[in-house]
């Protein structure tokens, strides 16, 4: 109610106020929720709100009647400050849509405030699948990656009927979601989980957990951790002769700038699975040298998925007309996306955006020609096999239509 | 063979050793703040900083002018030591009589500064250190692979921490260390310089918390936040040890790296908090620590 309120007064106001502004000119202000300073502060960060500055350019919004503006905060990796952030952003700034937001817990939150607001949330930086399963909301666009989508990719990949696993999981919500959708794709495969140990989060030092995980003999150690947890998870597995022993390392969730931070001597070999890669095709290395020369670092997974999400928001708004975030998030779904970064997808009825994933192996240090030059790209996942079904998924909204 | 819970005596052996690796961490950063509290009374909040400055000079020696590891385990001390100095000319001096408080708030906002600007410029993600060539591999033990690095990192902070009790509890120069404590006053009346003596006791505290950067730079992820990650434990420690006692730190650093390490094999969820737990309990037992003098 008081939304619209608020936009019929816009509108008043641009009416009165501009006429020489074309007649249709649409306010869009958009919001750049996500860590500013924590462990997330380079895979998401300044990045993210340099993405969605470069769809707006790129978009031409201005030629297209659309007046955008672009905020950005720090919502510190804690949902209570994400929350109310968003709020503010919804109940006062204008704020029409959300973008970014890493860390499933802050994610989730800005899901259910961005329903209750009419807003518009496409999130690129979180990686839990309830966003689009038990927690949907129709308001929510889950562009990049879940945690679903990298257990299928790594765990798919590295699994034989034989092989066996042992987890370095760690110990909050996210670790075990990671660690229980790589059992379950693992046991699919036909390979077995022969023991898993919870680590404190975060911690510094992982010798002991590499030395049981050592002992038990299995095949692969699969680290479902993130960002500093698992660059010292790797770096000490190396160490301690590890991987040179026969076992093998798999990091289920990494990014671009983690296996920069390690370099590749210490990297190299490590099976990942990204929805992006700056070196994947012409388009991927002009945008992604665009970018580089705004940021000063190459673009993760999720920055692209920022660009991407926004350009694909941007299209609907001036399709509809509107900035309500249903009418524009319907369109979204309604409309298959054909674009640079992540080829031709479409987003699904629940939310989740449908586009292939890949498969990467760090390369090594003899191979590796500059210190971004990270990844051989091993695989490509097909979009209709990267993620989870929808069926049986638990998205309440899609089992009501259907 | 016997087993003490169910875990086999070489998996044990594994764990003892690691746990005095990661002890002689504790070691050198709670020495070097038991110096600096014994000495100048400043719980200094910042040392968590300087460790990571450490771990940073170290790979900018390498980055930027091509110096190895072995002069970075020299020099980045000093550098961390020289910006100790300033610190501690500019602002720490003007703390000495007022409670300890302000000292603690003033170290811990300029911890806070320092690891913002180094975010700002390096990122959060971390660098790369490898290695030395000369300490890279490792010796099978038979119960475990021990990486050589691992072991020179024993050696070393063994060495340091205990040349650095000698000096301070065995030699004169300590004595006046120590005298200068207890009356300053009295101290300057004999011809010694007693600011600059403290001024070069906080360089010399700092310098270990850089020393324990370079260490720690191969093995560890070298990040802005590597220091505050690890502070707050070594605190605890220096409390379990005693506040201001050089032995106390020595002992309980090494003494709760073995605990810890247990703890990581019976119940790995707990290992985050056992510190604190043995803290709380140490406190309730004997307030002024295990090697403090009551006061």
């Amino acid at each position: 109610m008081v939304r619209k309120t608020a936009l019929g007064s816009v509108a008043a106001a641009a009416l009165v106020a501009a006429p020489v502004m074309a007649q249709d000119a649409i306010d869009v202000t958009l919001g750049v929720l996500n860590d500013r300073s924590g462990i997330y502060a380079d895979l998401s960060g300044e990045g993210s709100v340099i993405a969605a500055q470069m769809a707006v350019e790129d978009f031409m919004a201005e030629d297209k009647g659309l007046n955008v503006e672009i905020l950005s905060a720090d919502h510190q990796n804690k949902p209570d400050v994400a929350s109310n952030i968003a709020r503010q952003w919804y109940d006062q700034d204008g704020v029409d849509a959300i973008l970014d937001v890493p860390t499933s817990s802050a994610a989730l939150a800005v899901a259910d405030i961005t329903a209750e607001m009419g807003g518009a949330f496409i999130n690129s930086g979180a990686g839990s699948t309830e966003l689009t399963r038990g927690q949907c909301q129709p308001t929510t666009v889950h562009w990049t990656y879940d945690t679903a989508a990298l257990a299928i990719g790594t765990g798919g990949a590295m699994t034989d009927a034989d092989t066996s696993w042992f987890f370095l999981t760690a110990d909050y919500a996210f670790g075990h979601s990671l660690e229980e959708e790589t059992s379950r794709v693992v046991e699919e495969a036909g390979g077995e989980v022969v023991g898993t140990v919870r680590h404190p989060f975060p911690a510094t030092d992982f010798s002991s957990f590499l030395l049981q995980a050592q002992g038990s003999g299995a095949n692969v150690i699969g680290l479902a951790n993130a960002g500093g947890d698992t660059v010292n998870a790797i770096k000490q597995a190396s160490e301690f002769g590890i991987t040179q022993a026969g076992q093998s390392l798999a990091a289920l969730l990494m990014f671009v700038t983690d296996v920069h931070a390690l370099g590749a001597q210490t990297a190299q070999g490590l099976v990942l699975t990204e929805a992006f890669y700056w070196d994947l095709n012409d388009a991927t290395r002009e945008w992604s040298a665009r970018f580089e020369e705004r940021h000063g670092s190459k673009p993760t997974m999720v920055h692209a998925g920022v660009y991407s999400g926004t350009m694909h928001y941007l299209r609907g708004v001036e399709a509809t007309g509107s900035t309500d975030g249903e009418t524009v998030v319907e369109w979204m779904k309604a409309n298959p996306f054909d674009d640079p970064l992540f080829g031709q997808g479409y987003v699904r009825e629940d939310g989740r955006a449908i586009h292939d994933m890949y498969l990467f192996e760090v390369k090594t240090p003899e191979e590796s020609t500059g210190e971004w030059d990270l990844y051989n790209l091993l695989a490509t996942i097909p979009a209709e096999e990267a993620f989870l079904p929808m069926e049986g998924g638990g998205c309440e909204f899609v089992e009501a239509a259907g | 063979m016997f087993e003490l819970l169910g875990i086999p005596p070489q998996v044990l052996m594994g764990q003892l050793l690691l746990g005095l690796i990661n002890g002689s961490f504790y070691a050198v950063l709670s020495l070097g703040l038991a110096v600096i509290f014994g000495m100048l009374n400043i719980i200094n909040f910042s040392h968590g900083a300087q460790y990571m400055m450490g771990a940073f000079v170290a790979w900018m020696l390498l980055e930027y002018l091509g110096i190895g590891y072995w002069w970075a385990l020299l020099l980045a001390p000093l550098v961390v030591g020289a910006t100790g100095i300033v610190l501690e000319k500019l602002m720490l001096s003007r703390l000495y009589r007022l409670d300890h408080l302000y000292g603690l708030l003033l170290t811990f906002g300029i911890a806070l500064i320092i690891q913002g600007l180094f975010r700002n410029y390096y990122g959060i993600s971390g660098l790369p250190y490898q290695i030395p060539d000369a300490l890279s591999g490792g010796q099978n033990l038979g119960f475990m692979f021990l990486p050589n690095y691992r072991g020179w990192v024993i050696v070393a902070s063994v060495i340091v921490c205990f040349s650095t009790w000698f000096v301070i509890e065995k030699t004169p120069l300590g004595s006046y260390l120590r005298a200068a404590t207890e009356n300053p006053t009295l101290v300057g009346a004999f011809g010694i310089n007693v600011p600059r003596m403290i001024t070069l006791t906080y360089a010399f505290g700092v310098a270990l918390a850089g020393f324990a950067g370079v260490l720690a730079a191969p093995i560890y992820s070298v990040n802005p936040n590597m220091g505050a990650d690890l502070i707050i434990v070594v605190f605890a420690v220096v409390v379990i040890g005693g506040m201001g006692s050089i032995m106390g730190a020595i002992v309980t650093g090494f003494g709760l790296g073995i605990v810890e390490g247990l703890t990581r094999v019976f119940y790995p969820a707990g290992s985050a908090v056992v510190i604190f737990v043995i803290m709380a309990i140490v406190l309730m037992i004997k307030p002024e620590g295990l090697f403090g003098r009551s006061a």
